[in-house]
């Protein structure tokens, strides 16, 4: 029998392939569940989940309640903007008091790369990491990749180029390693500013030009500009880089064969990719959302089957 | 490990041309009524019958789907044992339907537990009715006995019920193993 070769999910640099394909297969058998009359299986009744979000989240944040929810988990959450945070308590005595109330798993955000790390040597209770920083996001790149497995069959082969801000991004680094571990090629585009130094160290390609990049790919994943994380001006203006880095259907249509339009969302419409591009049928966009669920289910159902109970005995 | 045949190719397919009469008998031409394998082992059983229907009876188009029960199970977290998904595969809804449940051996009855819930995420069946091969009688957890049953066998904790299929395992029989 197979399981995870880790308790908690950190980032996908601390996975093997084969913990890969045992998410992947578990996440069919959810999305199979999420889609029928009633949504809902009993396997985490006796597990309680505390989604720690200490930076906003939309789509993170309802995905992985609702996977939570469909797997019968007992949920809490927090945010820090209406929270002690504020008033200078540490994070580990405040994750500290809300693993008090006998929590057994805790999904975390944090603007700080590393959060996750520093918490799982300080804590017992199981971590997701829903982000950390400009470090990884690694529930985001497997939906990505589960996304792309779901169109294609499979990712070994692939090529795909991931197109903007991959300084700031924790998606792109996820999806690097994810994909780079199941065997595909990886290339990323933008602004020489907004490409890390050594990037090449990971196995991916620099291609400055994007028409070049469009051209070479099966999948383009467009990032988004994270202004909220540029301490000062990566590019001159937002028009300038909607010129250059920005697709719109006129751009598609000039290629020679149609490519498949990944975004991890939000969406800034009109910058990293238009609207008639976003909404048309080359975009999976919304797949990505719907199979943001089932990943999620996957992953907290193989990390909670990591907490042993043994008849009801405290188990941290 | 010794094992001992309990029931060898000819004798399965007697049980299971009887299996397929009884469920005829009662179902007649399985109007409402649909057939559910449990996964991943009694599929296996519930595609034999599913056949014999179809091609001794004549009755084509009988609802067949497959149930994984993995989400269901009472014992996530409490052994050794990782519990790992297979695939479900209902194409319709049970509502209003007779339900059979098909399964390979009966034991303690918690798989039979799991499926029963598992099943209402699928609608309210009218009637739902158990159909096994092998059943491990006096090794019961729970009030689960079944409506049609091929073999009764006695067989104590430590000893084993196979049941190998030739699409699977290479040969019809079923085995006894002892430690």
């Amino acid at each position: 029998m197979k399981e995870l070769s880790v308790s908690n999910l950190l980032g996908i640099k601390y996975l093997k392939e084969e913990d890969l394909h045992l998410i992947f297969e578990t996440a069919d058998q959810f999305k199979e569940v999420i889609n029928r009359p009633i949504k809902k299986v009993p396997s985490l009744r006796d597990i309680t989940i505390a989604n720690l979000f200490f930076e906003n989240s939309t789509r993170t944040r309802l995905s992985f309640e609702l996977a939570e929810k469909r797997l019968s988990a007992d949920v809490i959450n927090f945010s820090a903007a209406s929270s002690s945070v504020n008033k200078g308590e540490t994070l580990v005595d405040t994750v500290n008091n809300i693993l008090a109330m006998k929590v057994d798993m805790v999904v975390m955000r944090h603007p700080n790369p590393g959060a996750g790390v520093f918490l799982s040597q300080h804590i017992g209770a199981s971590i997701i990491n829903a982000g950390d920083g400009a470090h990884e996001h690694p529930t985001q790149a497997l939906l990505d990749a589960f996304s792309i497995r779901e169109k294609y069959g499979q990712i070994a082969g692939k090529k795909i180029v991931i197109v903007g801000d991959i300084l700031h991004s924790r998606v792109a680094l996820s999806n690097i390693f994810t994909l780079k571990k199941l065997g595909a090629e990886v290339k990323v585009c933008g602004p020489n500013s907004l490409i890390p130094r050594h990037i090449e160290s990971l196995g991916v390609k620099v291609e400055p030009n994007l028409i070049k990049a469009l051209e070479w790919c099966d999948i383009a994943n467009m990032l988004r500009v994270q202004n909220e994380r540029m301490d000062y001006t990566y590019f001159p203006s937002t028009r300038e880089y909607v010129q250059q880095y920005g697709i719109n259907k006129s751009l598609l249509d000039t290629l020679s064969k149609p490519i498949t339009i990944m975004h991890p969302g939000p969406i800034n419409r009109g910058v990293e990719i238009t609207s008639d591009v976003a909404d048309s049928e080359h975009s999976i966009i919304l797949n990505q959302v719907e199979n943001g669920v089932a990943i999620r289910m996957a992953i907290i159902y193989l990390i909670a089957s990591k907490i042993k109970n043994h008849e009801g005995k405290p188990h941290h | 490990m010794s094992q001992k045949l309990i029931l060898n190719t000819k004798e399965i397919d007697i049980i299971l041309q009887r299996l397929a009469c009884q469920l005829v008998e009662n179902h007649k031409n399985f109007e409402s009524s649909v057939l559910i394998g449990i996964q991943p082992r009694g599929s296996f059983l519930a595609d034999r019958l599913h056949k014999i229907l179809e091609d001794e009876y004549n009755l084509q188009n009988i609802p067949y789907g497959k149930l994984d029960i993995t989400f269901y199970r009472d014992d996530f977290r409490r052994g050794d044992k990782v519990l790992r998904a297979n695939e479900t595969d209902i194409d319709f809804i049970v509502e209003n339907k007779r339900v059979v449940l098909i399964d390979d051996v009966l034991y303690t009855g918690r798989s039979i537990r799991a499926a029963l819930t598992a099943l209402q995420s699928f609608g309210r069946p009218s009637r739902i009715e158990l159909l096994t091969l092998i059943d491990r009688r006096f090794s019961r957890d729970l009030p689960i006995q079944p409506d049609y049953n091929g073999r009764k066998v006695d067989a104590i904790n430590n000893e084993h019920v196979k049941v190998c299929w030739k699409e699977n395992d290479g040969e019809d029989a079923i085995y006894l193993l002892k430690n």
